[in-house]
């Protein structure tokens, strides 16, 4: 398909959509997926076709809408109507009210600040189109900034403009990516790789996973790019065998691609070819590492090796690899199509563009949400989330996941990016936030984030397997009152060592959530293990200790 | 100063200038220059895998430490091999290896002959300051001439290497994660019903400790054989 042929077929989808009447869309993603979404979508589907609506209202199913605490979430356009908590039974009256008076029982503002305050880049299309659907992706502009860049663009071009936008990896680490990229496309080899990093695992964290069940064709679009612009022939896409949907959607959005000539040999009638697989990673923490994660695409166990050499000197079978992560690539099409400056607009100077966070926690509304960066976490927990459910007071903020750190209220007020949260003991991490209020012990948080190294740890170096194992030991002793003072030295030294002398990211962040809380909230370790009480009241201090 | 001849590199090495060919790692600079790098999983003849990380050394002008196993000399390199930090970390990663299993010295085949007890010697480990994990496993003794004790493996993979990249046979593998990660023979078989297994020994004979011993011998008398290792990398590399 070429570029003229791609943007008639958009026309024609948009012309047929705006012919279509009113369009009811309802929420798929996670959320609303388990709230039941799909019996609701069924029963509008039924409901408006008895009621003789089949050609003036479309029922259609979308990604995720972001407000997963209210779901099953219906929106209603050209209405520009949105619905909360919708159940099955809400149908009839729901159907009932198209064309009508809104149906206010349901109806959730659509200029609350949980969607004002949002800039939706990597999620612009979102709840907006049919995930399954390679021709709505195509009426929202997809695929043309692909077919553009293989028609008038240099590869050195496009690796340009990325550097130009200031785009930095969004997996965690916030490695600048057009450099990345540059110096993939810089080292030598005939054969080359470009893979995108889906094995999401931070307890919480569901970005990138609503990016693949809900808008695949915007990742695939991304690593085409990246391929033209670095060299590459092949690619592969590593998803955690969890997110089946995630798998599924990809698998479909692969092969509608490869029929319309967007993957696979001659992309647009250019001599440009790229064709992408899927793996499925086997349910490792430790996959998400760069290099464990190549070992396992190639049917290794998935365990990490030492870098250098990097994987863009020498990644999958040895060949310069591009690896970058879900929410990156999704940021691509944008970038390529609006130009780099566009994107070097917004945020702040060392961290352009938006980040994707999903908000979790003691927070009144959880879900997905996309902030430009350089926005502070007050605005997100209390003006976005809404702030703390049941008259709480907020305690921290989680960021990073197992490999981040806990932030206290005193820098709520902190513009949020890299580099920033870096200077504070935390990282961005891939964009968990996990909100704690005045009921949660940071002793404990700490405790059950180590849990979860020590489990996921792959046992390779030794500081990790078994250093994990032994700080997790301390911190279930202070939680039990069992711990003495010697303990707490010793569980410092160890935070040291395990991240100064791990084999890799999982290791040597490890000890973050433990070094920021020993910062922050020192006093909470400190009545546990003198004083033999859990300040927070959440920890079962035995009778035994405390005597 | 003239420059360097292509492939041959000069670095420093503890504040002294060293010569060495661009291919060399600082670990193998090091044994040519007496200079002593605790190493556990690093065994001359196999790949590196820089796993024990006892090698770290450190690099001027980077705040990461890298493994000498597989840092490679490069032009101006700066390592320091030892520090108050990099003796203390070593110190550390022994006591942590001596906490995670149950080796008791005392009553080990390899007692005096066994690469753990040596490092924990070298370092001044007169006692280990972490709780003994103490976990539960098994010793294989299914094997006709060998037997694995799991109590005092170290996970240094030694016998998987050997396995997979002198003998060819790739019997061993690692298996679990975490502290719960072991050997493992074929698919999980007990050893003595492995079909991949040659009884050559090779692992046996690399194995640090007394994890991997022959039969018949009682405490302290293990004594590994690893001359083969360097004489069998020498002859490929003459005949590749």
């Amino acid at each position: 398909m070429t570029l003229e042929e791609l943007q008639a077929l958009a026309e024609k989808t948009r012309a047929a959509a705006a012919v279509a009447g009113r369009v009811v869309r309802v929420c798929q993603g996670t959320g609303c997926h388990s709230a039941g979404s799909d019996t609701v979508q069924q029963a509008l589907a039924r409901e408006t076709k008895e009621r003789g609506m089949g050609e003036a209202v479309t029922v259609m199913r979308v990604g995720c809408r972001g407000l997963c605490a209210s779901g099953p979430i219906v929106s209603v356009s050209p209405d520009n109507l949105l619905y909360r908590s919708v159940e099955a039974s809400d149908a009839p009256e729901l159907a009932a009210s198209l064309g009508g008076e809104p149906l206010e029982r349901l109806r959730l503002p659509s200029d609350s600040p949980f969607f004002a305050r949002q800039k939706k880049i990597a999620l612009e299309n979102l709840g907006q189109i049919d995930p399954e659907s390679i021709e709505d992706y195509i009426a929202a502009g997809g695929y043309t900034a692909l077919l553009t860049a293989l028609a008038s663009m240099a590869p050195a071009e496009i690796i340009q403009q990325v550097s130009v936008s200031g785009l930095r990896g969004r997996g965690g680490a916030g490695y600048p990516s057009g450099l990345k990229w540059g110096t993939v496309a810089k080292a030598a080899g005939a054969e080359k790789y470009v893979v995108c990093n889906g094995d999401e695992g931070d307890p919480g964290a569901f970005m990138d996973r609503s990016v693949m069940e809900g808008d695949p064709h915007r990742v695939l679009e991304g690593m085409t790019l990246a391929a033209y612009a670095v060299g590459a022939k092949h690619g592969f896409v590593y998803v955690r065998a969890e997110y089946p949907l995630a798998v599924s959607r990809l698998r479909k959005a692969i092969r509608q691609a490869e029929q319309y000539g967007l993957l696979g040999d001659k992309i647009g009638g250019s001599d440009f070819g790229f064709k992408v697989e899927l793996r499925l990673g086997a349910g490792a923490f430790v996959c998400g590492e760069e290099t464990a994660l190549m070992a396992s695409v190639e049917g290794q166990r998935g365990t990490p090796r030492p870098r250098p050499p990097f994987p863009a000197q020498a990644g999958l079978w040895g060949c310069p690899t591009l690896i970058n992560n879900v929410e990156t690539f999704a940021n691509i099409a944008p970038i390529v199509r609006r130009g780099g400056e566009w994107y070097a607009a917004i945020g702040t100077p060392k961290s352009k563009g938006t980040k994707v966070f999903a908000l979790s926690g003691r927070v009144v509304h959880t879900g997905l949400i996309e902030v430009p960066m350089g926005i502070t976490l007050r605005e997100i927990i209390f003006e976005i989330g809404g702030g703390i459910p049941d008259g709480k007071k907020f305690k921290a903020v989680q960021t990073g996941g197992p490999s981040g750190g806990c932030v206290p209220e005193k820098f709520l007020d902190m513009p949020l990016d890299y580099d920033s949260l870096v200077s504070i003991g935390s990282i961005m991490g891939s964009g968990g936030m996990i909100v704690m209020d005045e009921t949660s012990c940071m002793v404990d948080v700490a405790r059950y984030f180590m849990d979860f190294c020590t489990g996921e740890s792959c046992g390779k170096c030794v500081p990790c397997r078994v250093g994990t194992a032994q700080m997790h030991r301390v911190l279930d002793d202070i939680t039990r009152g069992t711990a003495s003072e010697g303990d707490l030295a010793r569980l410092e030294e160890l935070c040291d060592m395990v991240r100064n002398t791990s084999l890799c990211g999982l290791g040597q962040s490890a000890p973050n959530p433990v070094i920021t809380t020993l910062r922050y909230f020192r006093d909470e370790y400190e009545a546990h293990i003198r004083d033999k009480r859990c300040p927070a009241g959440r920890c079962r201090i035995s009778q035994e200790a405390a005597a | 100063m003239s420059p360097a001849a292509p492939g041959v590199v000069t670095f420093v090495m503890d504040g002294k200038d060293v010569s060495a060919r661009a291919d060399q790692t600082v670990l193998a600079v090091a044994r040519e220059h007496n200079v002593a790098i605790p190493t556990l999983c690093a065994l001359e003849g196999l790949s590196t895998v820089g796993a024990c990380r006892l090698c770290l050394v450190e690099i001027a002008g980077s705040p990461k430490l890298q493994p000498a196993c597989v840092l490679k000399a490069t032009e101006g390199l700066n390592v320091s091999t030892r520090s108050e930090r990099l003796d203390k970390y070593r110190k550390m990663i022994v006591e942590l290896l001596l906490s995670e299993r149950n080796h008791v010295c005392s009553v080990c085949v390899s007692n005096g002959h066994c690469d753990l007890q040596s490092l924990a010697q070298s370092l001044g480990i007169d006692h280990v300051r972490f709780p003994y994990l103490y976990p539960s496993f098994a010793v294989d003794a299914s094997h006709a001439r060998f037997t694995l004790d799991h109590n005092r493996c170290v996970l240094c993979t030694r016998c998987v290497r050997v396995c997979d990249e002198v003998e060819g046979a790739h019997t061993w593998d690692v298996m679990g994660r975490g502290i719960r990660s072991q050997v493992i023979t074929g698919l999980k078989q007990p050893w003595g019903e492995s079909e991949s297994c040659t009884t050559c020994g090779k692992c046996v004979q690399v194995c640090p400790t007394g994890a991997l011993s022959e039969k018949g011998k009682s405490v302290a008398e293990m004594r590994k054989r690893r001359d083969f290792l360097p004489y069998l990398t020498q002859m490929r590399e003459e005949h590749a």
